[in-house]
C-alpha cells in the first residue's frame, strides 16, 4: 500500500502528462503505421518498406475486388445509418420526454444489445435468416449493422435531448406554431448535432464491423471481409489507402465540429 | 394546448390521448424492430441450440427438438476454448483498466484549465474507431512480427528467449485485446472523471489524509459508474471476439476462442445447433456474470 501510494504520488506530480502522451502514442501506434505504409511500394505483401510511392494512392483501384467490396461497404453503411438514425432518434425522443409505463423496461431492452458479444447476435440472426430459408446477403446485412447500430444512437441522441429546454418549445407553442412546425423548426435543429454524431457513430461502427457481417453477408464482400480473407495471403497496400483516408476524413468532421463549438461557445460568452 | 402532442404531456385528457399516440408513433418502429432482430435471433439461437440431425443424415440438416446433448457434446469438446475466452477477458479487462485510469483521469481532471487540450485529447483517444480494426490489428503483429525492432529488442534485454516468437503467444492476443478496447474503457472512465468535484479531493487533503487516502476514499469510489460501465464494454466484446486469437492476426491454432469455435461450426462445418449451443453458454455466462458483477457493486440503476 505505501509502495502504491508513492506510486500514486508521483505519477499526480509530473508524469501523468508524460505517461498520457505514451498512452496516446501507443493507441495512435498503429495509425501511423497504416498510414505510412499505404505509402509503401510493395509488391504482393505490404509486410516490409521497401520505398516511396504515391502510386496506391492514384491506383486505389487496382485490386477490382478491393474496390467493388469498399463500394459494398459504403452502401451498407449508408443505408443501415439512415435507418438506425431515424429509428434511434424517435425512440431516444420518446424515452426522455415522455413518461409512460415500461419505460425503464424500454430503457433496459435497449440497452442489451450492447451487452451482447457480436458474435452472438450474429450467429442469432444467421440462424434466424437460415430458418427463415432467407440466404445470407445484402438486405441481411443491411438488417443486422441496423439492429447492432441502434442502441449506440439512442444513447448519443438521448444525451443531446436531455440538454434541451422544453422552455423553448412551450414558447414556438405560445406562438402558435402547429406541433410539426415546432418539431422541425424548433426540437429538430437543437437536436441536430446529437443526430449528426450518433450518424457518425453509427456508420463508423457499421463500416468496420466484421464479425456480425461475416455471418450474414454470404456472397457480399464488403472491406473488412476482404481485409480479413486477404489477412491469410498478404493484405495489398489499396486497402491501406481506404482506411487512412476514410480516417483522415472522419478526424477532419470531428476537428471541425470541435473547433466551431469551441468558437461558438465563445462568442456566447461575449454576448453574456 | 391543442398543441400539446410535443414536450411535456399536459393533464387535460385530450393532451394525454394525443401525446399517448405520439409516444406510440415514435417507440413503434424501433420497438419493432428490436423485437423482430434482436429478441426472436436469440429465440431462434435456443431453439436451433435444441436440434437434432435429420434422418437423412446428410451434413447441415437438422430437426426441431430438445436435444440438450448439443450442450454437453461443446462444453466437453470446447471447455479449452470457453476458459481461454473468459480467462483473455479477465485480464486484458484488468489490464486495460490499469492502462485507462492515469489516462482518464489526466484528461478528465488535470486537463481541465485546458477545455481545447481536452477535447483534442478524447478525440485522440477515440481516433483509433475511425480506422479499420482489422488493419489495426494487422499492424501489430507486423510491428511485433519476429525479426522487428520491437521483438529484436526484446530477444536482446530477454524479456524473449531467443528463438522465442511473441505473435501467436497468448500474450500477443491479450496485447491486442487491451490494445483494440482501451478506447471503450476509456471513455466511461473520462465521463465520470470529468464530472468529479475536486472541492471534495481538496476537503480530503485538506484534512489530512494522505495521497493514496484521498484516491481510495473519495476519486476511486465517485469515479465507480465509469469503473463498471468500462468494464462492462471491454469484458463483454472481448469474450465474444476472435479476430485477435485468429492465427492469421495475433494468435495461433493454440489461442482459439469461443467464437473461433461458432464460426468453424456455423460456417464451414454446418453444424448448426453446435455453434447456436456455444452461443448460448457464452451469452448465458456473460448474463451470469454480469448480473453478479453489477448487483456486487451496488450500481443497479446503471443500467
Amino acid at each position: 500500500m505505501k509502495a502504491l501510494s508513492h506510486l500514486w504520488s508521483g505519477i499526480k506530480r509530473g508524469s501523468l502528462p508524460v505517461y498520457s502522451l505514451i498512452a496516446v502514442v501507443f493507441l495512435l501506434t498503429p495509425i501511423f503505421y497504416t498510414i505510412i505504409f499505404s505509402f509503401n511500394k510493395s509488391l504482393r505483401r505490404n509486410t516490409v518498406w521497401n520505398s516511396f510511392t504515391l502510386d496506391n494512392w492514384t491506383n486505389i483501384c487496382a485490386r477490382q475486388d478491393l474496390c467493388s467490396a469498399v463500394g459494398n461497404s459504403l452502401m451498407i453503411s449508408l443505408i443501415s445509418t439512415l435507418i438506425a438514425t431515424a429509428l434511434g432518434t424517435a425512440l431516444a425522443i420518446a424515452l426522455v420526454r415522455y413518461r409512460f409505463k415500461l419505460r425503464s423496461t424500454v430503457n433496459f431492452a435497449l440497452f442489451l444489445p450492447m451487452a451482447t458479444p457480436e458474435i452472438v447476435m450474429g450467429a442469432g440472426l444467421a440462424s434466424l435468416f437460415f430458418n427463415a430459408g432467407v440466404g445470407p446477403g445484402f438486405v441481411p446485412t443491411v438488417i443486422a449493422h441496423v439492429m447492432f447500430c441502434l442502441s449506440f444512437v439512442v444513447v448519443t441522441v438521448k444525451a443531446r435531448v436531455q440538454t434541451l429546454d422544453p422552455a423553448l418549445e412551450e414558447a414556438g407553442r405560445d406562438l402558435y406554431a402547429n406541433p410539426s412546425q415546432v418539431f422541425w423548426k424548433i426540437t429538430f435543429p437543437l437536436l441536430l448535432p446529437g443526430v449528426l454524431s450518433a450518424a457518425l457513430l453509427s456508420f463508423a461502427l457499421s463500416f468496420d464491423d466484421f464479425i456480425i457481417t461475416y455471418f450474414n453477408s454470404g456472397s457480399v464482400n464488403t472491406f473488412p471481409k476482404f481485409i480479413y480473407v486477404a489477412a491469410k495471403g498478404g493484405v495489398p497496400a489499396q486497402a491501406n489507402v481506404i482506411a487512412s483516408s476514410v480516417f483522415l476524413l472522419a478526424i477532419l468532421i470531428v476537428l471541425a465540429t470541435q473547433i466551431s463549438s469551441h468558437f461558438k461557445r465563445k462568442r456566447l460568452q461575449h454576448i453574456k | 394546448m391543442a398543441f400539446a402532442a410535443f414536450g411535456s404531456s399536459t393533464p387535460t385528457t385530450k393532451g394525454q390521448t394525443k401525446s399517448g399516440r405520439v409516444v406510440l408513433a415514435l417507440l413503434l418502429p424501433g420497438l419493432i424492430y428490436l423485437v423482430l432482430f434482436f429478441v426472436i435471433p436469440l429465440v431462434s439461437l435456443v431453439l436451433t441450440s435444441l436440434e437434432a440431425p435429420a434422418a437423412s443424415g446428410r451434413i447441415g440438416e437438422y430437426v426441431p427438438g430438445f436435444d440438450f446433448g448439443n450442450y454437453a457434446y461443446v462444453v466437453t469438446k470446447y471447455w479449452p476454448q470457453i476458459a481461454r475466452s473468459f480467462g483473455f477477458a479477465f485480464i486484458a479487462t484488468i489490464i486495460a483498466l490499469l492502462i485507462s485510469y492515469p489516462l482518464a483521469y489526466f484528461i478528465g481532471v488535470k486537463a481541465r484549465p485546458w477545455p481545447m487540450l481536452q477535447r483534442m485529447l478524447v478525440t485522440l483517444v477515440i481516433a483509433p474507431f475511425f480506422i479499420s480494426f482489422l488493419l489495426r490489428t494487422i499492424a501489430w503483429k507486423q510491428l511485433l512480427a519476429d525479426h522487428s525492432p520491437i521483438i529484436e529488442w526484446a530477444h536482446q534485454v530477454g524479456f524473449l528467449s531467443p528463438s522465442q516468437s511473441f505473435i501467436g503467444s497468448n500474450a500477443a492476443v491479450v496485447f491486442g485485446l487491451v490494445y483494440n478496447f482501451i478506447p471503450f474503457m476509456t471513455l466511461p472512465l473520462y465521463t465520470s472523471l470529468e464530472r468529479l468535484d475536486t472541492r471534495y479531493l481538496e476537503a480530503g487533503s485538506d484534512l489530512y489524509a494522505s495521497p493514496s487516502k484521498v484516491f481510495r476514499k473519495i476519486t476511486l469510489p465517485l469515479s465507480m459508474p465509469g469503473i463498471i460501465s468500462g468494464t462492462l464494454l471491454t469484458f463483454i466484446p472481448i469474450a465474444g471476439d476472435y479476430v485477435n486469437a485468429s492465427r492469421d492476426f495475433l494468435g495461433s491454432s493454440n489461442t482459439s476462442m469461443i467464437g473461433t469455435m461458432v464460426d468453424a461450426d456455423f460456417l464451414q462445418n454446418r453444424n448448426y445447433p453446435a455453434a447456436s449451443a456455444m452461443s448460448v453458454v457464452l451469452m448465458g455466462i456473460i448474463l451470469i456474470l454480469v448480473t453478479w458483477y453489477v448487483r456486487k457493486s451496488g450500481t443497479e440503476d446503471l443500467l
